[in-house]
């Protein structure tokens, strides 16, 4: 008798299952943001989901829910072991934030907790002095860190984000130690930090210190990135300064779910994110708002957070 | 000058119509427990990207200032601060209402949050290059002092005895350091999942002003209706200006507070009602008054968390920092039309800058004239029969709580806070004290760590901490602060030996 039921409710579940995924989504869908609302990664989430509702995209809407704290470890804490895995509750993920936490420890998830489903943007992490500091040049900053080891202050949002990432490996890849001070009150009082001479440099979001330098505030000296940035093609990569530093500080933003959600939803949400991110109103607004974009479909996303885990995990290593 | 050439931008129906509707939207807003500015700010955000640049502006700029203001309805009312802004309000407003005075502490707590948020406007209009070096000089050593500073403030905030104030100060820090450190991520007394996020400031604030009330009203049980119902005395507009005006001094000391503190990247907005209320009460020459229902509290507190307002925009508009929460917020706000806040802004969008201080300065005045309208209706919600009241508040507390974070730990946080506040009242601790230790706690902390670690790597602490004329100066007044409380402790321990003596006498 069991037998047969179990039997009854295997085949039901599988009817279940292709019906359910072609329905999906039949209604509005819940996006988790881990830091508060306002923030960069806040601000992104709700322009490249305005289209949501759209009939050439999902359909529906998706609405945002924050959930900050602990620098993002409670939002992705709740979508790891709280939140439901049937494709309507999505999450925004910012790397390499948590892959590092996951490294560092004391957090309920890992690269293996989440499903990446597409990429937004990419904001790399550049460095800053102030707008009347000595330093013209990376080389500049380096030289002066060689002469005065654990002398050289600059601020950073905080540990084991992106910023903190970038500074590791500057003291690695130019061989010098420096002092980095993380801020509590991230980019914003980091690069309040630069501003009022508080430190002598600091690592900061391309699209923060874009804004700062076209108001006269600070200096950009190099792209912690493979390439030069649109926004700063005068600027060289530390790569091209002379430093074996490759992009595993850019801070990439982008959507995800928690594993066990259905593959049949996982393959449609993929298929229609990256043409959602590439609707010309989201890069128009992305655009003005000076947050660069960068569109990533899941095989690539896959293959990221696997090339991040194996570099961050060498990296902070030492630590 | 240049603002009045742009004021016509403000009175275009649209624009105009978006003001009034940004105001009184952000009254209610403001007014609903739970609902910060910074989250009003954020939930109209979406509302913008369909209207143009200035006008989107103007609605933020209405709501931001409204809600401010909106607070005190809550916080005079319902003993329910909306925002850390509005803690000091509810000291003595709450204590008016229940005398029957709501509308007069209304009235007042409106006019005095025009008078100060004009005036801060004002600052920023006029002298937002200068205010924008002021906001700059507070480094992590200078925001750990102040941090002290307000410790000092703790004693005497709210409760006859230091002791107990301190002690309740003590047990706010031990509060804020739940949670995962801001700086080293290190992992702190989480002893419960809705733990990890650290205590939020406003499920914390709803939980220990209003939940004890809460309970004092269940445990009183239901009385015979009708035999406790306050009589709410009509209050003319007219008479609250009078007052006002007869005030003036704590007008002052609350005005020019709240744009000072208001400036201070990062601390200003959560403490200036309170510095301003501590030092309007040493001040005053009705000390014995404050916490009993004195006019001087409200017009303090509420001078001050609205002077914040414009000034807190300098370090945003000028250097692209935002200094607060809400400006990072607006700043969300600004970018999402394209526009860079910093000397770009001024220089290739006037229009839009200028509209936007002027739409501010505007909605102050609006705001008020919509609030002293209420006033007289709202205050009598104290004639709401107390098992009634009791119901209605325990639900929007939970609602308040439950809306920050969308999270049931918050909720429970509340929940457990109120409680064990509604004990710690019985011994005579108060929250205000306790609010300002988590409000300072994670301030004084993050800053030593911060200056401590610049310190080590330049040219050490002691000459980091203790050189440098801003250093000595906030040294300087944390020593006369704690010498001031001592000294008052001394001449009260004389009075009570002289009477005492005097009754042995008789």
């Amino acid at each position: 008798m069991t037998k047969i039921l179990k039997g009854l409710a295997t085949a039901l579940l599988l009817a279940a299952a292709p019906a359910a995924a072609q329905d999906y989504p039949d209604r509005p869908v819940m996006m988790m943001v881990s830091y508060g609302a306002g923030g960069a990664t806040d601000f992104q989430a709700r322009i490249v989901t305005m289209t949501a509702g759209n009939e050439d995209a999902l359909g529906q809407p998706i609405a945002i829910i924050n959930k900050p704290g602990a620098g993002g470890r409670v939002g992705w804490n709740w979508l790891a072991t709280q939140a439901e895995a049937d494709g309507y509750t999505l999450g925004a993920y910012n790397i390499p934030h948590f892959i590092a936490q996951s490294i560092e420890g004391g957090v309920e998830y890992s690269v293996d907790s989440f499903e990446p489903i597409a990429n937004w943007g990419a904001d790399p992490a550049v460095f800053i002095v102030g707008a009347d500091s000595p330093f013209n040049s990376m080389q500049d900053v380096v030289n002066w860190a060689k002469e005065n080891p654990g002398k050289l202050t600059f601020s950073g949002a905080g540990l084991f984000v992106g910023h903190h990432i970038a500074a590791l490996q500057l003291e690695a890849a130019a061989d010098v130690k420096l002092a980095y001070i993380p801020n509590n009150s991230g980019g914003a009082g980091a690069m309040k930090a630069v501003i009022a001479g508080e430190v002598m440099g600091g690592v900061n979001n391309l699209s923060d210190a874009y804004r700062a330098a076209n108001a006269g505030s600070v200096k950009i000296l190099g792209v912690f990135d493979t390439e030069r940035s649109s926004f700063l093609p005068d600027v060289p990569t530390l790569q091209e300064a002379g430093y074996d530093i490759d992009n595993a500080s850019v801070n990439y933003r982008g959507i995800m779910v928690p594993k066990g959600t259905p593959q049949e939803i996982i393959d449609k949400l993929a298929a229609v994110m990256p043409a959602m991110f590439g609707n010309p109103s989201v890069i128009k607004q992305m655009e003005a708002g000076g947050s660069p974009i960068k569109i990533m479909t899941r095989d690539e996303v896959i293959e990221m957070w696997a090339a991040r885990q194996k570099t961050l995990e060498k990296l902070l290593a030492g630590l | 000058m240049e603002f009045i050439y742009y004021f016509g931008e403000v009175f275009t129906p649209i624009s105009f119509m978006l003001l009034v509707g940004g105001t009184i939207g952000g009254l209610i807003l403001g007014a609903t427990p739970g609902l910060s500015p910074t989250m009003a700010v954020a939930l109209l955000i979406p509302f913008t990207f369909r209207l143009e640049p200035a006008h989107g502006l103007i609605l933020l700029g209405a709501a931001y200032t409204s809600t401010v203001a909106g607070g005190a309805v809550s916080a005079i009312l319902l003993k329910i601060p909306g925002a850390p802004a509005n803690i000091a309000t509810t000291l003595d407003g709450h204590t008016m209402a229940t005398q029957g005075r709501g509308a007069e502490a209304l009235q007042l707590s409106f006019l005095s949050s025009a008078a100060g948020g004009v005036f801060g406007v004002l600052l920023l209009i006029f002298l937002t290059p200068m205010l924008a070096k002021w906001a700059l000089a507070f480094g992590p050593s200078h925001l750990f002092w102040l941090a002290i500073l307000g410790v000092t403030v703790i004693g005497t905030l709210d409760t006859n005895s230091v002791v107990k104030g301190l002690l309740s100060g003590c047990m706010g820090m031990w509060l804020a350091t739940i949670g995962f450190d801001d700086i080293m991520g290190a992992q702190r007394f989480i002893v419960h999942p809705s733990l990890a996020g650290g205590i939020s400031i406003v499920p914390a604030l709803i939980g220990l002003f209003a939940i004890p009330q809460v309970l004092a009203m269940f445990a009183r049980g239901r009385q015979p209706v009708g035999s406790d119902v306050i009589a709410v005395q009509k209050h003319p507009i007219g008479k609250a200006m009078r007052e006002m005006t007869r005030r003036w001094r704590a007008l002052g000391i609350g005005t020019a507070i709240g744009s000072i503190i208001g400036l201070i990247p990062g601390i200003g907005g959560q403490i200036a009602g309170l510095v301003a209320y501590d030092q309007a009460k040493k001040f005053s020459s009705e000390r014995q008054n404050f916490g009993k229902g004195h006019s001087e509290g409200v017009i303090a507190a509420e001078s001050a968390n609205n002077a914040m307002v414009g000034p807190s925009l300098v370090p945003l508009l000028t250097l692209s920092v935002p200094g607060s929460p809400t400006a990072a917020v607006l700043l969300g706000g600004l970018l999402i039309h394209g526009i860079f806040p910093g000397s770009d802004l001024f220089d290739n969008h006037p229009d839009v800058a200028w509209t936007f201080i002027n739409s501010m300065l505007i909605g102050q005045v609006l705001m008020c004239i919509f609030g002293l309208y209420v006033a007289g209706l709202a205050a009598r919600v104290a004639q709401v029969p107390q098992y009634v009241m009791a119901a209605v508040v325990l639900g929007l507390a939970v609602f308040g709580s439950y809306s920050v974070q969308n999270s049931m730990g918050d909720v429970y946080v509340m929940a457990a806070l109120g409680i064990g506040m509604f004990f710690l009242e019985r011994f005579g601790f108060t929250a205000a004290p306790l609010v300002l230790g988590l409000i300072l706690g994670p301030i004084a902390e993050a800053n030593f760590t911060q200056g401590s670690m610049i310190a080590d790597a330049t040219d050490g602490r002691f000459s980091y901490f203790f050189g440098g004329t801003l250093n000595i100066v906030l040294i300087l007044i944390v020593i006369a602060s704690v010498a001031y409380l001592a000294w008052m402790e001394v001449l009260q321990r004389r009075q009570d030996r002289a009477d005492q003596a005097n009754e042995a006498k008789a």
